[in-house]
């Protein structure tokens, strides 16, 4: 993939990040992102990987660690910080009440966007997600696919340098899906940072360049995909005759199963 | 103990429904709070009999007099005029609420059957909604005046049962003439309307005949008895039937009972085809329209109110609960319009008293409406993550919520204070700082209590928290009597302004998070 420099070799820092509920969610995690970097963070239902990105988001306060984005402190200056990202989850963010175009005006008000940037934007973006035709309908009435799409270009009209994706494919149909991917792609190209989670391992297989594996709150495991069948690699020959044939499925669950058995 | 799919045993089920919604609403979801419930009940079903026998006890030995047959008939309309718009709402959630409406219909079970059974609920449910209100009315009656008056807990079962009737066939009436898509619109209008317009109209009578807000005065005119119909008319047999008439009473359950029983042959095979139409609307676009995409130059503080104003102006429930308060200013608004026309008699104190009574209308019914849009705008918020990840600070957030909430007070209530401060202008100053004391003690009250749903869950505001809720009742009837009494005299007002103080300081000492609001 040919990337855009960046003009901050890191997009994301985190380190010794804790976040305690009933029990600790998030248990002392390190992990980096290189800025014009597809990172995706894999990991089993409660692993810790949705809090993690919403205390990455400053939607939540870690008990402790810190995060940086783009080289900004995030605990102790969120404001800045959340200019220059966007959170996306799996539940789309939008006002059924709204139509797209009110969304994004909405959205560019919020991110104190120039008119006149962002409304070429909003049009471009719109006509790219196919959502062009119902600009001017309210929301209300959309699927789940359709109102992603609103939700992403939302996300996307502030040109965020680094963008948050919680399971951003759940529930969309193939068109959809395609289309979101398609967009998330060329965003890296153009130099964007995108960090997402997602169960569907296919999809972090083909578009990460790292993947970080997540479990009971902490890095397991992280690299390319040939990094990560190096690392399973005790595991994976109890299952596979060969590990370099593995798939991300098989390097997956054999990372997970070896860190319950540690645990 | 009935056979799966029998009338009964969906009967069953709905009521099992129906007794645990109402008790997560009693207990807001915390079944520990019950024994609570249960003491909170009782003693305002004691307190209401108390009520009850200082209002109507001496009333206990009346005669079927037309003068009585006036009262009741008009005491029986009213409760039945609620019935109608509490009901017209049950019906339309019944069309709307798709929690098992999937399930329901993709059953293999007779959907008519299911159907009967859920009318009949609204039905009962809306008779036994009436009887802790009435209640300790009738009770006091029995015991101050004898047995006759149990016909009157047979009334409230026929008037249950015939508003439920009404409600359906006119729901069901909307469905074909103005399709799904409007009707929900327009029966949450309607049922604001219906619920508030037999009041208003009996004010607006009473001030168009004699100047006043009081709405027995117009009833128990000469005009009113004079134009009455005969005692012996059948418009009278519901008021007969309250008075014991075994055969009124007979009569009044009888004609509800086919009438509903009509409805519900008639419309209850068809309501699933109904209610598959009413859960399209929500499947497929709308088409309703925005406003041509123009972008202004704006700030974040300025978008966030510009989207409170467009999402408050699109929302069925609150434009409906909002037109209902509003409904009850109409009255005052003649009032004034009245005093306007005469407004020399104003300069010499003709409608001074007039004046004194709608300071605090005015001032109590800001209190409620901010109130009402505090808790939509603070705590119902479709895209909470969306707000909170957007590089602005969080108390930048609220200010702009509150910022709109007061924004639509102030447009609301300015016309009417306009008018009262060309007439009577330190009334109208008065109800100016009444309006903005008690919209400002709602909204705070809503922003520490504040929780976080989504604005289609507005039914929830009632049981997001009881404190809330009372507290805010309270406040705005502290407010609205301080301003009542600083209109005549300022120094008085200070006793009911420390206790509105009281009763605000107090809700902050209970909220979930004083320190931080």
């Amino acid at each position: 993939m040919q990337h855009a420099v960046p003009a901050e070799p890191f997009a994301l820092e985190v380190s010794g990040l804790v976040k305690r509920f009933d029990r600790p969610a998030v248990d002392g995690l390190d992990l980096t992102v290189r800025a014009g970097e597809f990172y995706a963070l894999l990991g089993p239902n409660g692993a810790g990987k949705t809090t993690t990105l919403r205390m990455i988001a400053g939607l939540l306060r870690p008990d402790s660690g810190a995060v940086r984005v783009c080289g900004i402190d995030a605990l102790e200056d969120p404001v800045a910080a959340k200019r220059v990202m966007a959170w996306i989850s799996d539940e789309p963010m939008i006002y059924d009440k709204l139509t797209p175009q009110e969304y994004l005006e909405f959205v560019a008000g919020l991110w104190s966007i120039a008119p006149e940037l962002a409304a070429p934007r909003a049009h471009g973006l719109l006509h790219w997600l196919d959502l062009l035709p119902h600009a001017h309908e309210r929301c209300e009435g959309f699927s789940k696919g359709m109102r992603q799409k609103v939700a992403l270009a939302g996300a996307l009209i502030h040109e965020p340098r680094l963008i948050i994706l919680d399971e951003p494919l759940t529930g969309l149909d193939a068109g959809s899906a395609r289309q979101v991917k398609s967009v998330l792609r060329e965003r890296v190209r153009a130099g964007g940072t995108i960090i997402m989670t997602t169960h569907i391992l296919e999809v972090a297989e083909r578009m990460a360049d790292r993947i970080g594996v997540i479990a009971h709150g902490k890095l397991i495991a992280e690299g390319t995909l040939e990094e990560l069948r190096l690392q399973a690699g005790k595991s994976l020959d109890k299952v596979l005759d060969k590990a370099a044939g593995a798939s991300l499925e098989d390097t997956f669950l054999a990372l997970v199963a070896e860190q319950a058995e540690a645990a | 103990m009935f056979a799966p799919g029998s009338a009964f045993w969906f009967a069953r089920h709905e009521w099992r429904l129906a007794w645990r919604d109402w008790l997560a609403m009693m207990t807001a979801g915390r079944p520990e709070r019950l024994r609570r419930v249960v003491i909170a009940i009782a003693i305002f079903v004691i307190f209401m009999h108390f009520v009850a026998y200082w209002t109507v006890g001496r009333d206990a030995q009346a005669t079927p007099d037309k003068a009585t047959l006036v009262a009741i008939s008009a005491s029986v309309l009213l409760s039945w005029f609620l019935m109608i718009s509490q009901a017209m709402e049950s019906t339309t959630r019944a069309f709307y609420s798709r929690s098992d409406l999937d399930l329901i219909l993709s059953s293999p079970a007779a959907v008519e059957k299911i159907f009967a059974v859920r009318i009949a609920t609204v039905a009962l449910s809306m008779a036994m909604m009436a009887l802790p209100l009435a209640g300790p009315f009738i009770n006091v009656l029995i015991a101050c005046g004898g047995w006759r008056w149990l016909g009157a807990y047979g009334l409230i079962v026929a008037m249950g049962v015939a508003a439920t009737a009404l409600a359906v066939g006119f729901t069901v009436a909307l469905f074909r003439i103005i399709g799904p898509k409007r009707t929900r619109f327009v029966a949450q209008v309607v049922a604001a309307v219906i619920g508030a317009a037999f009041v208003i109209g009996l004010q607006v009578a009473a001030i168009l005949s004699s100047g006043t807000l009081s709405r027995v005065s117009v009833l128990q005119s000469e005009t009113a008895l004079a134009h009455a119909p005969d005692i012996d008319s059948l418009i009278w047999w519901p008021a007969r039937a309250a008075l014991g008439d075994g055969w009124a009473l007979s009569g009044v359950l009888a004609l509800s009972f086919i009438v509903l029983a009509a409805v519900i042959v008639i419309v209850a095979p068809r309501f699933g085809e109904y209610a598959v139409r009413a859960a399209g609307v929500g499947g497929a676009p709308s088409g309703r329209v925005g406003r041509g995409g123009v972008f202004w130059p704006t700030s974040p503080r300025r978008a966030l109110r510009r989207k409170e104003w467009t999402l408050l102006r699109r929302d069925p429930w609150l434009v409906s609960q909002t037109l209902m308060q509003m409904l009850y200013l109409i009255p005052p608004a003649v009032l004034m319009w009245r005093g306007f026309d005469n407004g020399q008699a104003a300069h010499h104190g003709g409608y001074t008293g007039a004046y004194q009574l709608l300071v605090p209308v005015l001032v109590m019914a800001a209190g409620q409406l901010a109130g009402g849009l505090a808790w939509l705008a603070i705590s119902g918020e479709d895209a909470p993550d969306l707000v909170a990840s957007a590089p602005v600070p969080p108390r930048f957030v609220v200010r702009a919520k509150i910022e709109a909430v007061l924004g639509v007070i102030a447009v609301v209530f300015a016309p009417l204070v306009a008018v009262l401060a060309w007439v009577s202008p330190w009334h109208a100053l008065v109800t100016i700082g009444g309006i903005g004391i008690a919209a400002a003690a709602s909204t705070s009250i809503q922003l520490w209590f504040r929780s976080q749903a989504k604005r289609s869950q507005f039914r929830r505001r009632q049981v997001s928290s009881r404190v809330a809720t009372f507290a805010e009742a309270f406040s705005s009837i502290g407010w609205a009597a301080t301003a009542a009494v600083a209109a005549v005299n300022l120094w008085l007002a200070i006793a009911p302004g420390l206790m509105a103080i009281a009763v605000v300081t107090g809700a902050w000492c209970m909220s979930p998070r004083p320190r931080h609001a």
